[in-house]
């Protein structure tokens, strides 16, 4: 903790300036947010699933919000949480890749290498108590390799074969723990994630109805454009749900 | 064209009784002794080349790199001292990420002479920093289309259609001159630029020398990039056919 001593007036007051600093630099809560994040390896690379939801609260406030972004040529991240720090790590991430490209080396950052510079950024923030606060799916592939990690705004990381952040890691991962294959066709990984990806519609109040699925491969990254599932009200207990309900008068 | 500086030579501050500061025309010196570094302007792009003296034959083809990526959209092929041009590099690169930061768009190219110009400049200013032994030709692609700009030693820095500094400057002034730059694909423009530079290279005087192209235009993707290997073989066989034919005479 710094002490400034300031001279007012010829007498000597002292200023706890530290505690000033810091309550205007912290990141104390999140904003807009963006909920979960799926994520799976499939046989030929990686494909990671989204809503465009910008939730502000409790608000439904932004619908078209682009969470899944390309890093460089063998890596794709998903993030969920504050949206604003998000593009904050996009502009990290952008950097580090044009640094690379302008080596011209014949070289290129892989996902494992952007992870982990991700990493060190998010544990950094954590230890400073001004955490960017998202939490991230990074999946790529580089020379026939397959990855895929987590990163989150505490810093803990791991890597699996399907991952899931927020309400993903609740409703998703059992799903794709007992019906995730190693050898998925491109089809039928996005069967498996839409099928994800219905119950997080259902379920989780913070997501809509408009998905936007990526793939990466060793031939490239598509981001494909976004669109809707099919959904199904007609549950018998849902007609007429207030009936037999007591009034208010 | 050597006069001798008597007493007026010793500091970039000082100038002479004719109004010549001889630091700056020694530092060109340094340029003028180098290998031949060319940039034109085609219609669709720049391309830039650079006639890379081998001092040994122990040196590893492909090191020692001359022509620098300074953003995505624009390069630095440098004449003179290389760990000058290093510094000049290193400058310009950081100039365009910052205005990038700043601005939200890519350095327009002009702005970028300009900054590596005044940077240039500034050390010619004080008794206790030298100039940079080595002068920049700078070729890139923005809203405003390709560009081409020389920064001399001095702090100069005009816009050209085509550039030669080095050993045989003159010789390649002549030739560029020869050519129809506005009818000329940036594809056609590297052909071109290898005979120039086969064309200049004094035999006698060096021995080896690697030749270093690169190009920003519409077929790079406005991206600036080394000649594909392709083109660039291609390129060497053109132009040693013509240094042949040329003697054959």
């Amino acid at each position: 903790m710094e002490l400034q001593l300031s001279m007012v007036d010829g007498s000597v007051c002292m200023k706890d300036s530290a505690k000033s600093e810091i309550s205007s630099e912290r990141t104390l809560y999140p904003y807009v947010t963006g909920t979960s994040i799926i994520g799976m390896k499939y046989k030929d690379g990686v494909i990671l699933a989204s809503d465009t939801a910008g939730s502000y609260g409790s608000t439904l406030r932004y619908k078209s919000v682009e969470r899944i972004k390309q890093v460089g040529d063998h890596t794709l991240i998903g993030a969920s949480g504050e949206i604003s720090d998000f593009q904050e790590i996009m502009r990290y991430l952008d950097e580090l890749i044009l640094y690379d490209k302008m080596w011209d080396d014949g070289n290129s950052l892989g996902p494992k290498e952007v992870h982990n510079y991700l990493n060190r950024i998010m544990y950094n923030r954590r230890n400073k108590f001004n955490p960017l606060w998202n939490s991230l799916v990074l999946g790529g592939v580089k020379k026939g390799q397959k990855y895929l990690g987590t990163v989150n705004m505490i810093g803990t990381h791991y890597e699996d074969d399907h991952l899931a952040t927020g309400f993903g890691n609740h409703l998703a991962r059992p799903i794709l723990r007992s019906e995730w294959r190693e050898d998925l066709t491109f089809e039928e990984a996005v069967k498996l994630i839409e099928k994800c990806l219905l119950v997080l519609l259902y379920r989780d109040r913070s997501s809509i109805n408009k998905f936007q699925i990526a793939k990466i491969t060793d031939e490239g990254t598509t981001i494909f454009p976004p669109y809707a599932l099919k959904t199904f009200w007609g549950f018998s207990h849902f007609q007429n749900p207030s009936k037999g309900a007591a009034g208010t008068w | 064209m050597s006069s001798i500086g008597t007493g007026y030579d010793l500091s970039v501050t000082t100038f002479s009784p004719d109004g010549r500061v001889f630091q700056i025309e020694y530092a060109a010196k340094a340029v003028d002794n180098s290998g031949t570094v060319i940039g034109i302007k085609c219609k669709d792009g720049i391309v830039l080349g650079v006639e890379k003296l081998i001092s040994s034959k122990m040196m590893l083809a492909g090191s020692n790199r001359r022509i620098h990526s300074v953003h995505r959209h624009s390069g630095l092929a440098v004449a003179g001292l290389a760990a000058d041009g290093r510094q000049i590099v290193a400058r310009a690169k950081s100039e365009a990420t910052n205005y990038e930061k700043t601005y939200g768009e890519p350095i327009p190219v002009k702005e970028l002479a300009d900054r590596v110009a005044s940077y240039v400049h500034l050390c010619t200013l004080y008794w206790w920093l030298r100039p940079f032994g080595c002068g920049v030709i700078l070729g890139g692609y923005d809203r405003d289309g390709p560009q081409l700009y020389m920064v001399e030693p001095s702090g100069i820095s005009y816009r050209y259609f085509g550039a030669a500094m080095g050993k045989g400057r003159q010789a390649a002034k002549t030739e560029i001159e020869k050519l129809k730059l506005s009818e000329m694909t940036c594809r056609e423009g590297v052909i071109e630029v290898a005979k120039i530079i086969y064309g200049v290279h004094d035999e006698a005087k060096d021995k080896a020398f690697e030749l270093e192209l690169s190009w920003v235009c519409d077929e790079s993707n406005r991206q600036h990039q080394k000649v594909p290997d392709d083109l660039l073989n291609e390129a060497i066989t053109a132009a040693k056919a013509a240094l042949e034919e040329m003697d054959a005479d």
